[in-house]
């Protein structure tokens, strides 16, 4: 198969592309009692997808935007049971291989939360390109990939009166990126 | 580093505020340890009282600023029915209320507890950590349990058994490890 620098194996286009965390969602799933699935926004990240013959994607991610939307809550994903927002503010992405499989788009990488760095495997699809409203060219990406949050630090339980624990250990990460070309 | 030991036991003659004077007395260099001692002032913890158009009572301002002030905190408690006190807890709450902000949050707390019996306080060390935790402290890996205190303390309220006082220094120094990385010295 032939690589042209216009249409590359993975569809990204050639040229820099920077993510625009307004049209993005960057969210996280977690199924609590293994029976409802809590979500988690994060509103303030920002990232780079590198189209072309060797695309990459990485990002940072504020963790102190973090939500589940419940101050609560909230107050508690933030401290040290969890993210531990105050000594581990940001937390970053970052791809060592971006390719296609079929129709799905592949990201290997690795996700570094508190200081502690693992490879993370996201799988989606390179979903197109278009033209926004203010003649900006536009890609968009969406991913999926799973966590074990212990890895990472992220241990806080609660044990459950039958047996077993309040949260289990995957969490599920999504992200629709969108970005805008910067060069 | 400075630091507030609060002690969860009003009694005149508590053991474990015996054991945060005792912490006080020896605490290594670079430490000071106020001990805290006005928790038989703070009210019953109610939201109506919490909220931001009505006047703070004074000893729970007190506390917020003591806490505000120290670089970390140590919390010994005694055991009361397998938990933590009832006063601790409600000052617990007045320092960590949610629609306030928690003035605990990212706070390094180091616990112990001290109780007559052979297991010194280890399952109200167990809760206060679990509560601390979700007000949002740090807390510092490791229980200090005191038990027996009865027989604890020498007559200038020191701990007479230097192996305890160096497993409480040691316990100290993590507390100070654990805090360290956030406090700004001169």
């Amino acid at each position: 198969m032939s690589i042209v620098a216009d249409s590359p194996a993975t569809g990204i286009p050639s040229g820099t592309w920077s993510i625009d965390p307004v049209w993005s969602v960057l969210e996280f799933e977690i199924k609590k009692l293994g029976l409802v699935t809590l979500k988690g926004r994060v509103p303030g990240f920002s990232g780079t997808i590198q189209g072309g013959e060797t695309p990459s994607i990485s990002g940072a991610v504020d963790v102190t935007t973090i939500t589940t939307f419940d101050e609560t809550r909230d107050g508690h994903v933030q401290a040290p049971d969890f993210f531990d927002a105050d000594r581990y503010p940001e937390l970053r992405f970052e791809s060592a291989a971006v390719e296609s499989r079929g129709d799905e788009l592949v990201v290997d990488g690795e996700l570094t939360i508190k200081n502690v760095t693992k490879p993370l495997v996201l799988k989606g699809t390179y979903v197109g390109t278009g033209v926004d409203p203010y003649g900006n060219d536009r890609i968009g990406i969406e991913l999926t990939g799973t966590v074990d949050r212990t890895d990472f630090g992220l241990e806080w339980n609660a044990p459950l009166p039958g047996g077993g624990f309040l949260l289990p250990n995957e969490v599920v990460l999504k992200a629709n990126l969108a970005a805008v070309k910067s060069a | 580093m400075k630091v507030l030991a609060i002690s969860g036991s009003l009694r005149a003659g508590s053991y474990n505020t015996a054991l945060a004077r005792a912490a006080s007395e020896l605490a290594p260099d670079g430490i000071e340890i106020e001990v805290y001692d006005g928790l038989g002032l703070i009210p019953h913890y109610d939201e109506d009282l919490d909220q931001e158009n009505v006047e703070t009572p004074a000893p729970v301002a007190e506390l917020r600023r003591r806490i505000d002030e120290a670089d970390a905190l140590l919390i010994v408690t005694p055991e009361y029915n397998g938990s933590t006190t009832g006063v601790l807890k409600n000052a617990i709450d007045w320092v960590s209320a949610r629609h306030r902000g928690s003035w605990l949050r990212n706070k390094t707390v180091a616990i112990a507890g001290a109780t007559t019996g052979e297991y010194g306080a280890i399952w109200a060390q167990q809760d206060l950590r679990r509560i601390l935790g979700i007000a949002g402290a740090r807390v510092a890996a490791g229980d200090f349990p005191l038990p027996r205190a009865y027989e604890a303390f020498d007559e200038s309220g020191a701990l007479a058994s230097p192996l305890v006082a160096e497993r409480l220094r040691i316990h100290l120094a993590a507390l100070v490890h654990e805090a360290a990385p956030l406090t700004v010295t001169a």
